[in-house]
Formats: structure tokens, C-alpha cells, sequence
């Protein structure tokens, strides 16, 4: 039931990418970090007091960052960088792509301080096309958890996963409402409430904007399946397919630009498949800019409001 | 046949290598390799404790890295020659189904490649990686890592020349294929370098030379950098090089840097290259 998701605390995603990668070197000694003196930002300062051997300050210098990644991965270890989204994919789009995917290295690529949320600091460290960009790599596994407990439990996952993984999470701190306990599988989505007027496909930060959104639409009488797509890729096409052959129509929401986003990854499923009307909440082909993320979210069209309007616009095209 | 002989006449199959995949393909890169085949023939036949069944990770074993990819022939003919795969595959190079990729990759599953190279810059970054896994499991083998000049105008390359010194990187020797040529002429007309070994010197590394198309002298200069890693300064070796070496017309100049031989010229270039080990 809809109405009986709640949080009781808010915590970063950031947090929960530090104590999962904490838990993931005790778990595997071939588990090792790198960062590109964001240590403080990325909170791997916890696995850097546990595993001093195991960590490498590169400096700021990303792409000399990746290749060293590379390098490791063909020794055994499984080297996790950590950057801001923006640092770890479009400074460093080449050094990932032929070191890293095309080579099928071990590697992954931990990011911060994705989307608007990232706040005060504006568009040049706002990345909204990194979902995009990492999405079209061969091999490439994309990975948008949702809160504290699902971005610890994916970053134990992709330990234990052998290739390269993007995973993308942010700076603020956000609702905790994924049990503690919850298994994460990659590739295989998450049904939150299940419904039958509309499907709603969130990921990251917009999986709670979804959540109140669903709640606001539930008192007016509209039933609403919420899933949460924390892997952008692989696509869960079948939970896709599956809940829009019942509901008719769908909702995806991103903190991402519409272009290259999950939307169109679910646009593409579903024209390919059953189609059905589709609405994209996501950043519309814009560079963001300085404010509060709630402010932000609220500006650029991603707010819980433009979630619920989003429903109504895709029930209607029924 | 003293051990210099037999280096001479391997890297004399090496460069007959480089010319017949460059000319069966009708593409490639002759100018480089031919100026590195006695660096790799060294390598590869002498210097390196390698294993040609090839695991991945190279535990208990030395690895070489290419970091300018684009002098895939030379790479491809010594990992056959030392039977890392079959010497006639080297008629399939840059071809549709190959596992001899116009640049090296490890997508084919080519043994013996480690990694994709090719996009220049990244070569040292990733060996650097390698080695400092082997420090962790305290795997006491070497590194190398051949790199272009031209190559050195990428940045990363300086990241990684940095990162080096500060990590005392001591189980990795660079080497720089100092011809002084890349694709629209000299490096000096095209970005010049300045003064080399004092840039390497000044990132804290120790600065060693040699002449690459003079065995005694690889050898010898090879061996002083391992004795020199000691002292806890990375080292790397500036390897003068003349592109195109042993064929005459295409010695000395950046014009087959790209450039694959013709019928007619392939046959003139081969008159010059005694076949010693047998063509594929």
C-alpha cells in the first residue's frame, strides 16, 4: 500500500556508498578505492581508516584515475573510483571507454553529486546527461539507487558482480525508506506498491518525489504502480512490459535530461513491445543552475507536482 | 649464434612481419614498428620472464603494455613468434573476423593483450594500475610500458608521470620511443617537447637513454634500470629510434607512419629483411 511508505530519517546516498564500501573491503580482500581528492564528499574515509594499503589518493587527475583502475582490475583487484558524476563520466568518457567497457574491466565507477540536487554549486558540477552517456557503453551496467540503504546494498552487489558498473548517487541528504534488509539485485526492479490505473518507473532521488506523488494520486482514486528502476541498465523489461500490459500507461521519473534518460530507455521498450502513452518527467534538453535541491527540483519540472500532473496527462491519453 | 645474433635475426622475421600484415592489410602503422622491433624482440625474447599460455593477471610474471597501439604489427608478430597464437594469424591483421584488431584489444580475446590501446595517453595510467597490484601481492616482477613521443602531448600522461613519482613506482620502467616524428611531421614542428629529460627529471623520475636499435645497448640499459629502481625513483628510458628502420625508404621519415607498402614496394622493402624464421 502506497500510503504506508514512509521514512524515518534522511540520510545521503553518499552515506549509504561509504558504508557499503566499508562493508565490501571487509567482505573481499581484492576490493580496493581510489579517489580524486574528494575523500570527504564520497565518504570513503571509513574505508580508508579500515584498508590504508588499499586506497590511492590519484590527486586531481580522473582520467590518469581510470586507467589506474584498468590496471588494477587485470591484476584481480576490484578498484572502485570515486568523483563527482560529472568528473567520473564526461572528463573521463575516452579513458572509460577503451580502458574500461571496451576492455571489460573490473572497475566501478562510484559517482557523487549527480543531477540538480547537487545544489548550490550550479551547472557546472550539475551532470544531467551522464545516465546517457554511460548507458550507450557495451557492457556497461548503470546503477541509480534510490536512498541510504539501497545505494550501501548496491555498492556490496557490484563487488560481488564481475564487469564494469556505473553507479550513480548524490550529495543530499534524502528519505530513508528502503528496508535495511531489502536484497538488491541488479537488473531486477523493484515493485514498491503495486497498481492497476498507471505505472510509475522512478529512479534515484525522484523514487520518494514518486512515492508522495503516488500517495497525492491514491487519495483521488487513482492506483497507481510504483516501481523503482534503481539498474537503468540492464533494463528490467520484463517488470516493465509486465506492469504497463496492466496499467495501460506509464510515468518515468529521472533527475536526468529527457535525452539519453531512462524514459526514452522505457519509451524505446514499450514502442517496441506493447506500446502505450508514456510520460517523461526529466530535465527538459536544460543546464541547470545554484539553488536548494527542492527549489531546483521544483524549477526544472521535476517536482512531486509535475509527477501528479504527469499521471493525469498519460491516464488521459489512454 | 651468440645471443645478439639471434636477437638480429629474430627482429629481422619481426620486421618482415610488420611489412606483409601492413601490405595483406593495405593499411597500418609500418613506421613505428619497424623503428620499436628491436625493443620488443629484446623484450620478449630475452628480458622478460613471460608465460605465452597467458592468464590475464600475469601473476609471478613480467608484463608489457603498449600504450601507442597504433603500432599493433610489432606487438602482434612478437606475442606469435613467442607462441602466444598462431604465427599464420598474422594474415588475418585489420581483417573482418580477426582477432588482430587494426589497434590492440582484448575484446577478440587475443592472447597476450592485456588491454585496449590506441587512444593515445592511456598506456601508462593503465600499467601503473598493474603495478601497484603487483606491489600489493608482492609479486617482485617488472612492468613495461612502451609509449610514443608524440604520444607525451596528451595530458594524462603527465598525471600519470606525476602519480608515479609520488607512489615511488618502482616495478615499472617507461619507455618512450624517441623518434621524433608523428603524423604531420616532427614532434618539434608539430608541439614541441622541449627538453625531455629534464621534464621526466623534474616529475621525479630517473632518466635513462639508449639507442633502440642497438642490442647490447637495450640490454644492458634495461638491466641498469631495474638495478636503478632501487633507489625509489621510477625510471624510464628515452629510446632513440629511427622510424622505419631497416627498410631504407621509409627510414627517417613520418611519411609511413600510416602508410602500408604497395605490391611493389612491399617486394623491395622484403629484399632487404633476410626471412629468417620462415613467413607465415
Amino acid at each position: 500500500m502506497i500510503q504506508e511508505i514512509t521514512f524515518t530519517e534522511k540520510k545521503a546516498t553518499r552515506d549509504g556508498f561509504g558504508a557499503g564500501l566499508l562493508e565490501a573491503g571487509k567482505r573481499n580482500p581484492e576490493v580496493v578505492a581510489l579517489c580524486a581528492d574528494l575523500i570527504g564528499s564520497l565518504k570513503m574515509q571509513h574505508f580508508i581508516k579500515e584498508f590504508p594499503d588499499r586506497f590511492f589518493q590519484v590527486g586531481i587527475a580522473e582520467a590518469n584515475m581510470m586507467g589506474i583502475a584498468a590496471g588494477l582490475s587485470i591484476g584481480g583487484k576490484i578498484p572502485f573510483t570515486g568523483t563527482f558524476a560529472n568528473f567520473s563520466t564526461g572528463r573521463v568518457y575516452d579513458q572509460i571507454r577503451q580502458s574500461i567497457a571496451y576492455s571489460h574491466k573490473n572497475v566501478k565507477i562510484c559517482a557523487s553529486h549527480a543531477g540538480l540536487t547537487l545544489g548550490e554549486d550550479g551547472a557546472t558540477h550539475q551532470i544531467l546527461e551522464d545516465i546517457g552517456m554511460m548507458k550507450m557503453l557495451p557492457g556497461m551496467t548503470v546503477i541509480n539507487p534510490c536512498d541510504y540503504n539501497q545505494t550501501k546494498a548496491a555498492t556490496i552487489a557490484i563487488a560481488d558482480y564481475s564487469g564494469p558498473v556505473y553507479l550513480r548517487f548524490g550529495r543530499p541528504s534524502w528519505p530513508v525508506f528502503i528496508p535495511e534488509d531489502q536484497k538488491f539485485e541488479i537488473g531486477k526492479a523493484l515493485t514498491l506498491s503495486e497498481g492497476t490505473d498507471i505505472s510509475i518507473f522512478a529512479t534515484g532521488h525522484m523514487v520518494w518525489q514518486s512515492v508522495e506523488a503516488a500517495k497525492i494520486l491514491d487519495k483521488e482514486g487513482i492506483s497507481v504502480e510504483l516501481i523503482n528502476i534503481h539498474t537503468i541498465k540492464p533494463l528490467d523489461n520484463n517488470a516493465i512490459l509486465n506492469s504497463v500490459a496492466k496499467t495501460k500507461c506509464a510515468v518515468s521519473a529521472e533527475e536526468h535530461q529527457v535525452n539519453g534518460g531512462l524514459g526514452e530507455s522505457i519509451a524505446s521498450l514499450l514502442s517496441r513491445n506493447t506500446p502505450a502513452p508514456i510520460e517523461i518527467v526529466a530535465v527538459n534538453d536544460s543546464f541547470g543552475e545554484s539553488g536548494k535541491p527542492a527549489q531546483l527540483l521544483d524549477k526544472y519540472g521535476l517536482g512531486v507536482n509535475d509527477i501528479v500532473a504527469a499521471a493525469k496527462k498519460a491516464l488521459s491519453r489512454k | 649464434m651468440t645471443e645478439i645474433t639471434k636477437l638480429k635475426n629474430i627482429a629481422s622475421q619481426v620486421r618482415r612481419d610488420i611489412i606483409r600484415q601492413t601490405h595483406g592489410a593495405s593499411s597500418g602503422h609500418p613506421g613505428g614498428s619497424l623503428g620499436c622491433a628491436d625493443l620488443l624482440t629484446a623484450l620478449f625474447f630475452k628480458i622478460m620472464d613471460h608465460d605465452p599460455s597467458f592468464n590475464m593477471s600475469g601473476k609471478d610474471e613480467d608484463l608489457f603494455f603498449l600504450s601507442n597501439g597504433h603500432i599493433s604489427p610489432v606487438f602482434y608478430s612478437v606475442l606469435a613468434r613467442s607462441g602466444y597464437f598462431p604465427i599464420e594469424e598474422l594474415a588475418t591483421f585489420r581483417k573482418i573476423n580477426s582477432r588482430l584488431q587494426g589497434h590492440p584489444a582484448t575484446h577478440e580475446k587475443l592472447p597476450g593483450i592485456r588491454i585496449a590501446s590506441g587512444s593515445l595517453g592511456q598506456g601508462i595510467s593503465v600499467a601503473l594500475g598493474t603495478a601497484l597490484s603487483k606491489r600489493l601481492d608482492n609479486d617482485n616482477k617488472f612492468i613495461y610500458v612502451l609509449t610514443g613521443d608524440g604520444e607525451l602531448q596528451e595530458g594524462q600522461v603527465w598525471e600519470a608521470i606525476m602519480f608515479a613519482a609520488h607512489y615511488k613506482v618502482t616495478n615499472l620502467i617507461a619507455i618512450v620511443d624517441w623518434n621524433g616524428q608523428q603524423i604531420d611531421g616532427s614532434n618539434d614542428d608539430v608541439m614541441s617537447l622541449g627538453d625531455l629529460p629534464a621534464k621526466w627529471k623534474a616529475f621525479g623520475w630517473t632518466v635513462l637513454e639508449m639507442d633502440g636499435h642497438n642490442f647490447e645497448d637495450i640490454l644492458a640499459t634495461v638491466q641498469n634500470a631495474k638495478e636503478k629502481s632501487v633507489e625509489g625513483k621510477p625510471v624510464v628510458i628515452l629510446m632513440k629510434t629511427d622510424m622505419g628502420k631497416g627498410v631504407d625508404f621509409m627510414e627517417g621519415t613520418h611519411a609511413w607512419h600510416g602508410k602500408a607498402p604497395n605490391d611493389e614496394q612491399k617486394e623491395i622493402a622484403l629484399a632487404q629483411l633476410e626471412e629468417t624464421l620462415g613467413d607465415y
